[in-house]
């Protein structure tokens, strides 16, 4: 008989758990794997809440195991390492993202693209190596083979910084890999919350004009003065769409509710580029003739490999780039994942988990 | 008040048109403007048969201008030159394809993208600069601006050569543009008509693994023997679908039906390009979660810059590649548009026109 989660490994641990498709967190008692070889085990002091999570409490992509403790932004200090790890020692900085395991024997590994991996294993709800399931940084510790541990700059402030382990790296990838990244160049930016105002960011820092592309006029103000983007289109409003038409070089379209593409598709230059992140559950219509007409595309893409991760998080010290957060105690987070759903954050909330998570016993 | 087509322009012409959605086609007699300083007058033998022909004279776009004498795979002789015109003389042999005109001056000109520029002028079904519609290749005669005339290279048979000027340059493109040209890379053609057929030719020229995909079982054995394509995959077969996935590169679409893009996707590997070329009347369903997850795109293409299509006709010469043909005469061209609507032809109409279009 399988082991209950607070017995299958050697180490205490203590976190918040969804049960069921309510999605409601609640403390829960489990353990741990001892420190292998070649893992790093770190005490959680900052976990971000990303979208994904509040899917996934929810079951609405249908994969969830319960219990399931989410978190795939966490950040924390190093308090143990294996006899094998190189890269950290005790008392460094590091964060894990949205995996801890993959092939590593497969080309997409080879090629520094475990996120590719067909056999990658996500940090939490995921049958590990040994069978067991992985639980995520809404948790007092977190043990990780050494390959999927970030170090974080000194300079890159822990609890801002730890939203770049997920958001940061989803729009860092495709603004590379698409070759957004060209300073003069003109990128769109589609919805702004946790994905969205970090890619301004970002696109910024690498020289690049963004125009913010939201539902939301409210939005304005902040878009252009706080974030540092150059100009903002209001979706809905056609006239602005429509002089906007022909303009951009790429679009990265973080929204993952269903919306039209066809507005989108007409702001892209001849040869423009519409990049998806977020991910709706069912089809968007794809208008044909626009895309033939200007030779465009519209491609996915999805976080990134470690290489690239910990490049971001170094470009990211570099610029100074952090998000935007609001940080809530453990006890706040069924309450924020209720406005998270809503749209109430600017723009990411991040669980002090250092100081507010404490095991009862 | 707006003279008629066959008074507009100096120089008689005589084709066969479509006057309405039927998309009939009967003689019509029009006219073509006097042959400018440089221009190239060209005296048509052969004109292909293209789908888009058959979804213009029926109006299936919806910006049909009536009447319309389609045809844009035009291949002929030249009979007058303008007094500027360098690139070619009389007797010359050459083609004419989708486009006759464009702005010469925006970045998609100045960068041999012609087809990309948005006053691009269509051969037929658009408006020339002086106002006056322009009058495709089902006609006797065509006068073109010579920047817009491909040389015809003297070894590539015209009748079977002139669907190249625009099945041809329409897959050849995004080909090179996708980077759809490693040797050994496996490329998916879906559908097996006018386009998919001179795809699988210029994909094993380019050294690639060719997988024809297709509805109809029952176009296997000429995929295979004929043209040369190494497999063929049956779309509607879910277990053969299904042992297939992740195993692509890229994938031409030529279909210009309506139809599902989520199993073309799931053939694709991680990175793969779905190209789609063909045209369908109504937006296609695209799931999102594969191409996420996957780093997928779909790209759209549209034929070819001049300097492409020719650098695709020296390609084709070089190769031996034409395209597969039934040669007809104008006065069949109704029965042929009724078979093309259902697919009935391997793989092209061509229009004997010199031999067959009389008045």
């Amino acid at each position: 008989m399988a082991k209950s989660p607070e017995l299958e490994h050697p180490n205490k641990a203590f976190g918040w758990a969804a049960r069921d498709t309510s999605g409601l967190l609640s403390p829960f008692n489990f353990s741990r794997r001892a420190t292998g070889e070649k893992d790093v085990t770190f005490k959680v002091l900052f976990c971000g809440i990303c979208h994904s999570d509040l899917h996934k409490v929810k079951n609405e992509w249908g994969s969830s195991i319960y219990p399931l403790i989410p978190g795939h932004e966490i950040v924390g200090v190093v308090t143990e390492v294996g006899s094998k790890v190189q890269k950290f020692k005790v008392g460094d900085k590091v964060g894990v993202g949205c995996m801890v395991g993959a092939c590593h024997s497969c080309d997409n590994c080879d090629n520094h693209l475990e996120n590719y991996c067909p056999k990658m294993i996500l940090t939490y709800g995921a049958k590990y190596y040994d069978g067991t399931i992985t639980y995520g940084g809404y948790s007092d510790t977190m043990v990780s083979d050494e390959h999927f541990v970030v170090r974080i700059p000194d300079n890159l402030p822990l609890d801002a910084g730890a939203p770049l382990l997920c958001a940061g790296i989803t729009v860092y990838s495709p603004l590379r890999f698409y070759g957004l990244d060209k300073p003069g160049m003109h990128v769109g930016v589609v919805g702004l919350g946790g994905l969205g105002h970090v890619a301004v960011k970002f696109a910024k820092a690498m020289g690049v004009k963004v125009t913010v592309i939201s539902s939301s006029p409210n939005k304005k103000k902040e878009a252009l003065e706080h974030l540092g983007a150059d100009s903002f289109l209001v979706s809905k409003d056609q006239d602005q769409m429509q002089a906007a038409q022909g303009t951009m070089d790429g679009i990265i379209d973080t929204v993952s509710a269903q919306h039209p593409l066809l507005p989108l598709i007409g702001l892209l230059k001849t040869q423009g580029k519409l990049v998806m992140v977020g991910a709706p559950e069912k089809p968007l219509e794809l208008p044909v003739f626009p895309l033939l007409m200007g030779r465009k595309l519209l491609g996915g893409s999805c976080i990134g490999g470690m290489k690239e991760t910990q490049e971001m998080i170094d470009f990211a010290a570099k610029h100074n780039i952090t998000a935007d957060i609001e940080v809530i105690p453990i006890d706040y987070v069924n309450t924020a994942m209720e406005r998270l759903l809503k749209k109430d954050v600017r723009y990411r909330f991040v669980i002090d988990i250092g100081n507010t998570l404490k095991s009862s016993n | 008040m707006a003279k008629s087509p066959e008074e507009e322009h100096p120089q008689k012409a005589f084709g066969w048109a479509a006057k309405d959605s039927s998309g009939l086609l009967s003689p019509f007699h029009f006219s073509r403007r006097e042959t400018g300083d440089g221009d190239v007058t060209i005296k048509i033998l052969y004109c292909g048969v293209c789908h888009s022909d058959l979804h213009n004279v029926k109006n299936e776009w919806g910006f049909t201008m009536y009447p319309v004498v389609p045809g844009h795979e035009i291949v002929g002789t030249v009979t007058k030159t303008g007094k500027n015109v360098k690139k070619f003389k009389v007797g010359d042999r050459v083609g004419v394809g989708v486009l006759v005109d464009s702005c010469k001056r925006c970045e998609s000109c100045q960068q041999d993208l012609e087809n990309y520029c948005p006053q691009m002028i269509l051969t037929y079904n658009s408006y020339s600069q002086d106002g006056t519609k322009t009058y495709g290749g089902y006609s006797d005669i065509v006068v073109v601006d010579e920047h817009y005339v491909l040389r015809f290279p003297e070894n590539l048979p015209p009748a079977a050569g002139a669907p190249l000027l625009c099945a041809g340059i329409t897959v050849y493109s995004p080909m090179k543009y996708y980077g759809m040209t490693e040797p050994g890379k496996h490329l998916g053609v879906a559908g097996l008509g006018g386009l998919g057929h001179v795809a699988v030719k210029i994909g094993k020229a380019f050294g690639l693994k060719v997988t024809v995909i297709s509805t109809s079982p029952k176009k296997e054995e000429e995929a295979v023997n004929r043209l040369g394509a190494d497999s063929f995959l049956v779309s509607s077969d879910p277990a053969k679908m299904k042992a297939a996935i992740n195993t692509m590169d890229y994938i031409i679409d030529t279909v210009s039906a309506v139809h599902p893009l989520a199993p073309l996707i799931s053939l694709l590997k991680l990175n793969g390009k779905l190209i789609t070329v063909g045209l369908p009347e109504k937006p296609l369903e695209l799931p999102i979660f594969p191409l996420v997850l996957g780093r997928k795109l779909v790209g759209g293409s549209d034929v070819g810059g001049i300097k492409e299509t020719q650098e695709m006709l020296d390609f084709c010469a070089k190769h031996g590649i034409t395209a597969d043909i039934e040669l007809i005469k104008m006065g069949d061209i109704n029965t042929a548009m009724e078979r093309l609507a259902k697919s009935d032809v391997k793989y092209r109409f061509v229009i004997d026109v010199a031999n067959s279009l009389s008045q």
